[in-house]
């Protein structure tokens, strides 16, 4: 640090920016860690079955899993295509 | 009751062997019996850094196929008779290394050892997995940079999910931050992640600080662990290490820019 440095000015710091993008991708793997390592699997294998009756979309199909300190919940959400009227959502 | 320790980091080139040959040598220098073994096998290069790469007979991998016993392969260190150093095999075997095989070496460590160091390679392939999974303590040795933060955070899953405490619903392994090649100078400019938020990220307890530092290269240069180097910044903070690992109370140093207010006008990278 030299004296041309006080009298230059300051941009967000570079140390701010790897610290916040840090958090969100921690936060967000360490969330994915603890997912069962069926997971995966059970996806695919849920949007083949459903895709049998409905044609729904590679993405039409999300499952969550969540944990908290009392229980774990398996979040299956399903949205059907548009011209069928309805949005069912089905938690397991 | 030996204790085992692991230095990991998943990343490479983040002072993995320069901090298990500086706390290996630390233990041993306080009294302790302390072996300290190459688990990075195909890139064995503990025995450069502890300086005794001429004198490797035997290594880790003879002693689990039986080629020799562990008294033939254990190194005794030149400066200190408490240390002992198990070189890793040069070989290009994936598979070398089997989960029986580090099981019954460390076993019989554990007999005649107090600590015992697994220097673990980068990845998280079998070596570092090796490395890890007996271990009672682990050292996560981390650069304040992104991609070395983010395979700290991995490692730290997988040494809680797939450690041999871990499988055996034993209690967790242990787990310490060492933050190295630390530039207050930058810190303070913004431009480097800082000690608080190192751990602000990876909530782990601190055990030590290791300023980035000449003193490492010329450590390495001679083959004399860094801690030996008394006088140097890094030396000082790994003597610092042990001592807190050992149960002493020591305030972090090397953590603040020590510049006066002249460096700072008429400053000196």
């Amino acid at each position: 640090m030299s004296l041309l440095d006080y009298f230059r000015t300051s941009k967000a710091s570079s140390a701010s920016l790897a610290k916040e993008r840090l958090q969100i991708l921690v936060a967000h793997e360490r969330s994915s860690r603890n997912q069962p390592s069926y997971l995966p699997q059970l996806q695919k294998e849920l949007l083949e079955v459903i895709r049998k009756y409905v044609n729904v979309d590679q993405d039409a199909i999300s499952v969550n899993f969540e944990q908290n300190d009392t229980q774990e919940t398996l979040e299956l959400n399903i949205v059907l295509p548009e011209h069928q009227n309805k949005t069912p959502k089905t938690t397991i | 009751m030996a204790r085992i320790i692991v230095v990991t980091s998943g990343k490479g080139g983040v002072g993995k062997t320069t901090t298990s040959a500086a706390i290996a040598m630390g233990l041993a220098k306080k009294g302790h019996k302390t072996a300290v073994i190459d688990f990075d096998v195909g890139l064995r290069n503990l025995d450069l850094i502890m300086g005794c790469e001429r004198r490797v007979v035997y290594d880790f991998v003879n002693v689990i196929n039986g080629e020799a016993s562990l008294n033939q392969a254990l190194i005794r260190d030149k400066n200190c008779n408490q240390l002992y150093i198990l070189p890793a095999s040069q070989t290009r075997d994936k598979d070398a290394l089997s989960q029986e095989g580090v099981g019954k070496i460390l076993d019989e460590l554990k007999r005649d050892f107090k600590y015992i160091v697994c220097d673990s390679p980068a990845g998280i392939e079998k070596g570092a997995h090796l490395a890890m999974y007996f271990a009672d303590d682990a050292f996560i040795v981390t650069n304040p940079e992104v991609s070395s933060v983010r395979d700290s955070d991995r490692m730290l899953g997988i040494l809680s999910s797939k450690s041999r405490r871990a499988e055996q619903n034993e209690e967790p392994i242990k787990e310490y931050l060492l933050l190295t090649r630390y530039s207050p100078e930058r810190v303070k400019l913004g431009e480097m992640l800082s000690v608080d938020d190192v751990q602000e990220i990876l909530s782990l307890h601190l055990l030590g600080v290791i300023p980035e530092s000449k003193s490492v290269l010329n450590a390495s240069n001679s083959g004399t662990p860094v801690i030996l180097d008394e006088k140097s910044d890094a030396g000082q903070a790994y003597s610092d290490v042990i001592a807190r690992y050992l149960g002493e109370d020591r305030p972090h140093r090397f953590i603040d820019d020590k510049k006066g207010l002249f460096g700072k006008l008429f400053g000196r990278k």
